[in-house]
Parts: structure tokens; sequence; C-alpha cells
């Protein structure tokens, strides 16, 4: 079992934690119009990329999400941290 | 030396000790330009290049392989062939499939060991098995085959199995495609490399795409670690390293790349003759003619390029399989692996020109690109020899996440993944 680091509740087993998303993707700005290309790109297109990620976890026992950097290739955790700033 | 593969080539090198057997396909250097280039050596590259040069006469061609062949998902697959889907476009496809599988040993002068055992799908409730009715009808109106087994047929045909009313997850009746069955996986592969090896094709292993070469915006060739090679057509069938490739023309992607784990246990006598699957336990299983049980599950839900197994995904599936099987439950696994699957959001796969011009995809086929390699292939090689898509694969093209006219088979036949 691996362990992931919640940024509220330590270390846990890996069966706790849900994966969310990748990070940094931002809904696109309604307030105009959004090309069909604009729609499908956010709500389709990956980055899926090899190595070096950042994406939003949820650990499901405290339900809070969080940013998790890991390398997609050795499963290795780099980082964790909440996703705002003043977050305790 | 002996060319073709027969009975009796077989006994006249017996007697000659073996000796005489030729090389199943060259290893020749990279020329520098070809008609088309083929990026990926697995099943759905070296079947392209096949049907390129049979079905279109168009053998000026390259394979060009970053490993070995067949060594990603075409040789960590859990070989299962079946059409068994709801929409018409998805049994289309994968009919084509199953249709070109049944004549393929012949057809490739290679034995792919396509044994027609039947998928037997299980429901695990009264609701399930409504739905299951529902697909019975569609399979049968979209022209494949189709059976409705309540739970006295199933016992008859799987004496094995746990049909206790008891069970935690009891089982009411099963969709049978006797159709369906398992195939050889590294024979897809090594009889497609040979066939297309034989008329013409240059199969170029270790050879890894690094870049590609444009010119006025439009993709003319593949800069690889042997050099510079120029093609009037690029297609690309790399699987879960679909992102990565893309990623290198500029091109995004609807795709997210998740390791897809199996096991094989040590060898038994017979004991399963079909293909069992179980989405609700998460697991489904057939058993080689070697007689190790081939066991699958559902997959990592989280995206991954680690070509490795690990142990939550190990606990549920052998959990599913002693649910099914109890009697199994003292067998020893003896491998474990993972490959990485390229999964779309509709989980069906892209087929068709990309957004830069002369480059074209074969991607997105997720947990289901061994039993569409001879479709995949056939496809893929009209699109390449014609710049144009085929009747078959037009629905698949990338477009349809624009449009919103998506094939979702993850809903609609209740694949697992």
């Amino acid at each position: 079992m691996q362990l992931f680091p919640c940024p509220f509740c330590g270390p846990r087993d890996e069966h706790e934690f849900h994966f969310a998303g990748e990070a940094g993707k931002a809904r696109p700005d309604t307030t105009r119009t959004v090309s069909p290309e604009g729609w499908a790109h956010y709500l389709n297109d990956q980055r899926n990329e090899k190595g070096r990620v950042r994406e939003v976890w949820m650990h499901l026992t405290c339900s809070e999400l969080f940013a998790m950097e890991r390398d997609s290739v050795t499963m290795e955790v780099l980082s964790s941290a909440p996703l705002r700033e003043d977050a305790q | 030396m002996a060319k073709r593969y027969s009975a009796w080539n077989l006994f006249l090198q017996g007697m000659r000790g073996h000796k005489g057997w030729g090389q199943a396909w060259r290893s020749p250097e990279p020329k520098k330009r070809y008609d088309v280039i083929v990026i990926g050596g697995g099943g759905h590259g070296l079947a392209t290049a096949y049907y390129l040069a049979k079905k279109h006469g168009i053998t000026n061609v390259a394979v060009l392989e970053k490993g070995w062949l067949g060594g990603g998902n075409t040789g960590r697959n859990t070989t299962v062939i079946r059409s068994n889907y709801f929409y018409p476009e998805s049994v289309a496809l994968y009919d084509l499939s199953v249709r070109l599988y049944e004549g393929l040993s012949r057809d490739l002068n290679y034995n792919v060991m396509f044994s027609q055992r039947g998928v037997t799908n299980l429901c695990h409730s009264e609701p399930e098995m409504e739905m299951a009715a529902r697909l019975v009808n569609a399979m049968r109106l979209n022209g494949t085959d189709a059976e409705l087994l309540d739970a006295d047929q199933l016992r008859k045909f799987i004496p094995a199995l746990n049909i206790r009313p008891d069970a935690r997850l009891p089982i009411h009746g099963a969709v049978l495609q006797p159709r369906g069955g398992t195939g050889r996986h590294d024979a897809v592969a090594w009889g497609f490399a040979r066939a297309a090896d034989a008329a013409g094709v240059d199969i170029i292993q270790n050879c890894e795409v690094l870049d590609f070469l444009t010119e006025g915006g439009r993709c003319v060739g593949v800069s690889t670690n042997r050099g510079d090679i120029h093609a009037g057509r690029v297609g690309a069938a790399v699987a879960g390293h679909s992102s990565v490739l893309a990623e290198k023309a500029g091109v995004g992607l609807p795709i997210n790349s998740y390791a897809l784990q199996a096991f094989v246990s040590e060898p038994l006598k017979p004991v399963l003759d079909t293909v069992l699957i179980s989405p609700i336990t998460g697991t489904y299983v057939s058993q080689s003619d070697k007689g190790g049980l081939v066991i699958g599950g559902a997959l990592d839900r989280v995206p991954s390029y680690g070509q490795r197994g690990n142990l939550p995904v190990q606990e549920a599936v052998m959990a599913g399989l002693t649910e099914m099987l109890p009697m199994l439950s003292k067998v020893k696994i003896v491998r474990h692996w993972a490959g990485i699957v390229d999964v779309t959001p509709d989980s069906s796969p892209i087929l068709g020109p990309s957004a830069l011009q002369g480059l074209y995809f074969n991607f997105g086929w997720g947990t289901g690109g061994f039993k569409a390699i001879p479709a995949g292939g056939y496809l893929f090689a009209h699109i390449l020899a014609t710049g144009s898509h085929h009747d078959i694969s037009r629905p698949f093209d990338q477009n349809r996440f624009t449009t919103g006219r998506l094939i979702d088979e993850g809903a609609a036949s209740g694949i697992a993944h």
C-alpha cells in the first residue's frame, strides 16, 4: 500500500484518496460566447503528462480537496498542499 | 529457406532438424523516405501496415517502434475478442474485427489461435437482467450474435460458477456472445509483422520518434533517434503514449492514460470453457490453452504511465474471482503486470485526421484495443491510403467531442471501464 500525504490529516492509506482532476484548468468565461471548440477543449482535453504532474485530489475521510504533485511514472509523491493558502 | 508455415513444411523441417526456417521478418535500416510511416509497432500499427500493402497496394511503408514489436499493450492484454456493444457504430466496428479475426490465421498464414469459446457477461440482479435483454436485442438488431441465459442455463454452461441464491452477489443470468473468445496476443503481432514484411513493409525496431517534421503547417515526416525520415502521410497508433506523442505535434487529446492490470495463475486442468466477465465484481477470467487462468480487472482510477501492478487492485480482482468461482480460492497467481491504456471520455476510439495536416491518429482504444486490432488496422490503412474516412471509422473522428455526438459505450453496454 502506498501512503499519500493529506495536508490536513498527514500520511494515510491510498484507499482513502480520490483523484479529482488535473490542476489549473480554467473554466471558459461564460460572460462571452464560448465556441464549441472551446467547450470541447475545456470539457474533454487532458494534458495527461508523463512525469511530474500537478493534480487535485480529495481525501475522502476528511472530504478536503488539495493539490498533490507526483510523478506519473514512479507514483512518487513530490508535494501536497491545501488549495487555498489561508486553509489550515 | 521455408517461407510458408504448413503441416508439410513442419514435417519437412522436422526431418532436417528445424534448421531451414527463415527469419520471420527483416530488420532493415530506415530509408530516407516512405509513402507512409506508421508510428507504433503494436498490433494496430502492424495491422495498418499489412492492410496498406494488401488492400491498397502501398508497400513503401515503415513501421517505427521505439521498443520491440508487441511489447506494449499487445503483449499485456488478456486476449479477449468480442463485439458485444450497444450502439450500431460500435458493433459495425468491433464486429468487423471479429469477422477479420475469424479468417486471420489463414489470411496471415500464422496461427493466431482464435478460440471462439464465447464471452459471458454476468448479471447479478433483476434490473441488470432487464438491461441485459436490452443489450441482447440491440446486438441482434445490429447484426451480431447474442443470447440471454438464465441461471439454469448458466449452471449447465459453467458448472464451476457459484450460482447459490445466498451468494454475496447472486447470479441471475448472463449475456453470451458465442462468437467471442480469446486469441494468442503475441501471434497477432508476429503474424501481422511477418505478413507485412513479406509484402515489403520495413519494420524498424528501437526507433523512437522524437519530433514531427513540418513544412508549411503540414507534417512531412518524423525525426527519430535513427535520423530524419520523410513520408507522404504519417499515422500514429501508440496507445498509452498517445498524449505524449500528440503533444510533440502540438495537438491536444481527450485522453487519460491509466494502468490496467492483469494476472496469470499456475496452470490448471480445464476448468473454464468461456470468457467470464462480471462488471459488478470487477473481475473477468478465461483459461489459456496452457491452463493458466488469465485474470483482469477494472482500471486504476489514477492517471499513470507506470507499467506495473499494485496491491489494491489485486485485492479487488481476487475478491471478485473467488466470489464467482470459490473453487479457485487456493490457486496461486504466478504473474501480475500492467499496461498503460488510453481512455477517452466515451470509451470509444479516435480514428482519423489530426489537427496537424498529414498526421493521422489511431488512438483511444482504452482497455479494448486487442479485440479491435484487425479492424483498427483495416480502417486506419483506408484512412492513410485515401486521406478520408471509411464509413465505419467516420463516427469515431475526434470531431465528435466538438459536435457532442459521442458514442458512449462506457454507459451503454455496461463496460466496466
